[in-house]
């Protein structure tokens, strides 16, 4: 069941790919729709069948390599099956946002399709092998979305940067995983055995030293400061569908791979350099907020905030280590938070990014000064990208606040300076985000010059369809949690007292 | 009973949302049903104000989202469905200026949802979740007329100052967990452990001052007065401004667990009361006069509960809460019917327009603190509060209210003048007037008018323990047989000296000298401050470390990058000037050896025997010579 929800995608994009016959545009992203929507809904009844209290669920064996302790090990729990239903929701909606799209449709379908795969793969992933193969394919899969349909030359230097930068994160995310390998007796990749097994205890600097390669690998990824350079011309170039699935599922692996991987893998290890974490993630909040604060073009602006909520998750996870074997519930607070968050930062920054996609269609530029008065001519554009920023801001009502307030009152007693450092962030967001609303929405109209017909059309039905949901979502998440924090609650209790062994 | 609770939250929450998200369909017919939601609500509030139900439900891991209507909490839904109530119907008679009336009337009715839920939490996430909605609210209303520069700005100023503050709340949540306080019951935050029950006061009494806006946070009340009249009527009167000081009210016991508490918020509260007072007086902007004045009666209620009187500030709430609704619903009808707020050009609109004149009349009276009016008794409750810790602060107490009395009678004064016959030269200077009234805007003035004169009962012993007994300080001190009279003296001394002084005009001068005049009508500069101190600065960090981001982080990736490229480079030349020279020279030499190995093969005979002498001879003396 869980193979076919992850293989679903990848076997219409052979069909799609292999059909003899030329196919028309609306054709591909019909399949496409339906492909996605298929997968939603096979993820839904995964969802439905799911013992919240019965650990990991939907196993699936098989060898692949057994000489080298590799094998295909699948599986899913409260960690993995919310980012499971995220990626399926989002690929969906950006299916659907696709329909306006006109550039050889046939290979952009099919390499979103591709990309389905591998998000959903890594995220039911048991073996380290598996889960860098994933890892490594979202690399390249992105790197062909944004050089092939990003913004020009700009673009393709853009995806080189992030192709090179992030897979020099991944290389040592590589690094990690051998030294895992090596030190487990008898020599495994398999990420439950190695869980069990805690073959770093007692290993001292090598221990530190495979979890620096590893830490170094997912904070490239997150992104966290200092190595979150390649995001924001990523994010500026690619199309909107592309960073909406980079900054809504992609981001998310790097922060899956710290729950999923770095804290039940090496917990004793984690605990003794847990600070690190919790610095480098008030860092990141605060350090992306200011940045995002100072930037004039929206899509960047946007990207900046990624690292301030990625900064959120990291301070979280950091803040679970150091209170392992103290207060039980402030570190399950704590991880919940940090996966409600990745789940919630998907839904809205996914959304955000779609919109501002909207934007560059009309506008042709993302540059703030060059628009003002949008509420006047598109209503429900500006409507939309308001409920979108408050939502991103932390406004209760919506998911954000459901995470942040977990994060902040679970971490205040691991580490109570650099919490309330990283609370701040929250006013950064709001100060940036309105000021952005009020400069481009509200006021008198003034649309940019190089716009392509001098009018601004307000939301069309496939973009109203593509966001809607994602902030209907959001809302849902921020008015009735406990469905989504009954699934996670669970597993992030199961990862805490993993950390605390 | 507990889902008369949810029901209480659900009914403006839902009608709001659903209001919001008709978009314009819902224009037309949208006053009807918030006024019609609210009636409901408050049907909803006076129930549970009888029954007292209770309800709650998990949220998160330990923690629940718990409502509960108890004796505050039931004056305060009460307070709060009525003011919603009186001020939907005034707007209803006002559709004409606020066109967009499903997202205004959805906005309000989100707004006063989420006081209803603030003022029934008894858990600090979702007081939090309601005090947080309630703040973005008043952005969208604050800013509704958002063609208008000045107005939209002046909505971010206020979210962005309320919402410093409220950072507070989210660092005392971390805080009382961390102290122990591990379901976060608003109860229970009193019994907060060890360190941890500073920073939890902290964040609740910077949050509380924030929303309330008292010192040193009160400038954004200034710019809130950028929203339509009705926005500002519910805003000052029972929802964002009344819920800080609801919030200490209600965590009274907390501010008592520190030493410091209980006198920095009596002081904070004092100290706004008197030095807002000032500010009120020296204003000219009549609704400027009237939110400096929600500063100063605030300070009031703030006041109370730093000094345990919590039935003293509930009172000095409710009768707050009429009166200033029914001053701004009052100015927002001759700004309807004038289109000017200022007080010079609103001489002789109370006699223009009479029942709207009599309804300021009674409001402004009661602000003023006259006897037998409601806030003149619910003052003397608090300063009997603050009198029982001490003398100082009653003394500024009383002070504050003299300077209440001060600005009361200058803006009545005003309206209450002759028409003069070039008044028409100072109408329609921030909006066109209508020159009318509407029907609908009389009903709810009268019954507001009618609460701020009724309230006086307050004064009455037995009303005042049932008050105490109902919000659980029994013990609460009473007005001794002195103070009474004595603020009643006060009171009337001060409005018969500022009625007096402002009578000798022309340019009256109630503050003087002209410096403190212009420090105070400029709300006491506080606005420059927190530009100059938190705002620049941070605009300015924040472009800086985005040029560092820039510079310093990626220019190091870059450099980075161009390293390694200069690496392989030299990797390049070395290996062809190295490496694959070397392997060059090798085949060079071996060439030229192999050339030098030919020429001997030369096909002659005699040569070749020649050569094979001579090698001969060499080898011989080789060995000969090695013998």
């Amino acid at each position: 069941m869980l193979t076919l929800v992850v293989f679903l995608p990848l076997a219409v994009c052979a069909g799609l790919l292999l059909w003899p016959r030329p196919v028309s545009d609306r054709v591909c992203t019909g399949v496409w729709i339906a492909a996605a929507a298929v997968d939603l809904a096979l993820a839904a009844a995964l969802w439905a069948g799911f013992d919240p209290d019965g650990g990991l669920q939907y196993e699936q064996r098989a060898d692949w390599i057994p000489t080298a302790g590799v094998g295909y090990h699948v599986g899913v729990d409260g960690l993995s099956l919310p980012l499971l239903a995220l990626t399926c929701v989002l690929f969906l909606a950006v299916a659907v946002y696709s329909l306006r799209e006109t550039r050889r449709v046939r290979a952009y379908a099919c390499l979103f399709l591709f990309l389905e795969t591998v998000c959903l793969g890594l995220f039911s992933a048991l073996d380290l092998i598996l889960f860098f193969v994933y890892f490594d394919l979202s690399i390249v899969g992105m790197y062909f979305v944004i050089a092939g349909w990003g913004h020009g030359e700009r673009g393709r230097a853009a995806a080189l940067k992030f192709f090179l930068y992030t897979f020099i994160g991944s290389l040592a995310l590589l690094l990690g995983f051998i030294g895992l390998y090596l030190a487990a007796s008898p020599h495994t990749f398999d990420i439950t055995e190695l869980a069990a097994a805690d073959p770093l205890a007692g290993r001292g600097a090598y221990a530190a030293l495979v979890l620096l390669a590893l830490g170094v690998g997912l904070a490239v990824k997150t992104p966290a400061v200092p190595f979150h350079t390649w995001l924001p011309p990523a994010h500026t170039e690619a199309p909107a569908a592309g960073s909406a699935i980079l900054a809504g599922v992609l981001l998310k692996m790097g922060t899956y791979g710290f729950v999923r991987i770095a804290m039940p893998l090496l917990p004793g290890v984690w605990r003794e350099y847990a600070l690190a974490f919790i610095v480098v993630g008030a860092v990141s909040a605060v350090y992306g907020a200011l940045v995002a604060l100072g930037q004039t073009d929206v899509k960047r602006m946007i990207a900046y905030t990624s690292v301030n909520h990625m900064g959120y998750v990291v301070l979280a996870v950091g803040a679970a280590g150091v209170l392992s074997g103290t207060d039980d519930q402030a570190r399950t607070l704590a991880v919940t938070g940090a996966v409600t968050q990745m789940v919630s930062h998907g839904l809205i920054t996914g959304a955000l990014f779609l919109l501002t996609g909207v934007l560059y269609e009309r506008g042709r530029t993302y540059a703030v000064e060059a628009y003002s008065g949008l509420a006047g001519p598109a209503p429900r554009f500006a409507a939309a990208v308001a409920v979108a920023a408050f939502a991103s801001l932390g406004i209760p009502g919506f998911s954000g606040f459901i995470a942040e307030f977990q994060i902040f009152t679970g971490s205040l007693a691991a580490q109570a300076t650099a919490t309330a450092l990283a609370v701040t962030g929250i006013l950064l967001t709001a100060a940036l985000f309105l000021r952005a609303l009020r400069q481009m929405f509200l006021g008198a109209l003034r649309l940019p010059p190089g716009s392509p017909d001098g009018r601004f059309g307000d939301l069309a039905v496939p973009e109203t369809t593509a966001v809607a949901p994602l902030l209907g979502l959001a809302l849902v998440i921020g008015v009735l949690p406990r469905p989504l924090l009954d699934v996670i609650e669970p597993a992030s209790r199961a990862v805490a007292g993993l950390v605390a062994r | 009973m507990s889902a008369l609770l949810w029901l209480l939250a659900a009914v403006p929450l839902t009608a709001g949302t659903a209001l919001l998200l008709t978009g314009r369909r819902l224009d037309r017919p949208a006053p009807a049903l918030g006024v019609a939601a609210a009636a409901a609500t408050l049907g909803l509030a006076v129930a549970s104000a009888v029954l007292r139900p209770e309800a709650s439900a998990p949220l998160f891991a330990g923690i629940r989202a718990g409502l509960r209507v108890d004796g505050l909490s039931a004056v305060m839904t009460v307070v709060v469905a009525a003011v919603t109530l009186a001020v939907l119907v005034f707007s209803a008679g006002e559709k004409d200026r606020l066109s967009q009336g499903g997202r205004f009337h959805g906005l309000m009715l989100l707004f006063a949802g989420a006081m209803l839920i603030t003022v029934t939490a008894t858990t600090l996430p979702l007081l939090l979740m309601a005090w947080e909605v309630m703040g973005a609210a008043s952005w969208a209303l604050i800013g509704f007329w958002w063609r208008q520069p000045q107005r939209t700005r002046a909505a971010d100023t206020a979210f962005l100052t309320t919402r410093t503050a409220d950072l507070g709340l989210y660092l005392a949540a971390g805080a009382a967990l961390a102290g122990g306080v591990t379901a976060l019951d608003l109860d229970a935050l009193a019994g907060a452990r060890g360190p941890w029950v500073h920073l939890l006061t902290a964040g609740v009494v910077a949050a509380a001052f924030g929303k309330s806006a008292q010192l040193p946070f009160s400038f954004w009340l200034s710019r809130a007065m950028q929203a339509p009249s009705p926005v500002s009527a519910l805003l000052h009167a029972a929802t964002m401004a009344a819920a800080g000081a609801y919030l200490l009210l209600r965590l009274h016991a907390l501010l008592e667990a520190t030493a410091w508490g209980g006198p920095l918020v009596a002081w904070t509260g004092a100290a706004t009361a008197l030095l807002l007072g000032v500010a009120a007086a020296a204003q000219r902007d009549l609704k400027q006069l009237l939110a400096a004045s929600t500063c100063s009666q605030i300070g009031f209620m703030v006041l109370a509960a730093g000094t345990g009187g919590v039935a003293a500030g509930t009172a000095q709430l409710t009768a707050h809460a009429a009166v200033k609704a029914g001053l701004f619903l009052a100015a927002g009808a001759w700004l309807y019917a004038l289109g000017t707020k200022q007080l010079p050009a609103l001489r002789g609109a109370a006699r223009a327009w009479q029942w709207v004149g009599a309804a300021f009349t009674a409001c402004a009276l009661a602000l003023a603190g006259l006897p037998p009016l409601s806030l003149w008794a619910a003052k003397d409750e608090v300063l009997a509060a603050a009198f029982a810790q001490s003398a100082a602060l009653y003394a500024t107490g009383l002070a504050a209210a003299a300077v209440s009395a001060v600005y009361s009678v200058k803006a009545l004064w005003y309206v209450l003048r002759e028409t003069p016959g070039d008044a028409w030269q100072g109408y329609d200077t921030e909006e066109s007037g209508t020159r009318r009234v509407t029907p609908l805007m009389r009903p709810p003035l009268l019954v507001l008018a009618a609460a701020a004169v009724a309230l006086g009962v307050l004064a009455l012993p037995g009303v005042f323990s049932a008050l105490r007994d109902a919000v659980g300080t029994p013990d609460e001190p009473s007005p001794s047989a002195w103070q009474l009279p004595l603020s009643a003296a006060v009171a009337l001394s001060a409005a018969w000296l500022a009625w007096r002084i402002q009578g000798r005009g022309p340019g009256p001068r109630l503050l003087r000298p002209a410096a403190v005049r212009r420090w105070a009508a400029g709300w006491l500069g506080l606005e420059q401050a927190a530009r100059t101190l938190a705002v620049r600065p941070v605009l300015a960090l924040a472009r800086a470390t985005a040029v560092f981001d820039d510079r310093v982080v990626d220019g190091a990736v870059h450099r980075a990058a161009r390293a390694a490229l200069t690496a392989a480079g030299l990797a390049r030349r070395s290996d062809d000037g190295g490496v694959d020279a070397l392997v060059r020279a090798v085949a060079r030499t071996a060439r030229r050896l192999g050339r030098a190995a030919r020429r001997p093969q030369t096909g002659l005979l005699h040569q070749y025997y020649a050569q094979a002498a001579v090698g001969f001879a060499v080898l011989t003396l080789l060995l000969l010579s090695l013998r």
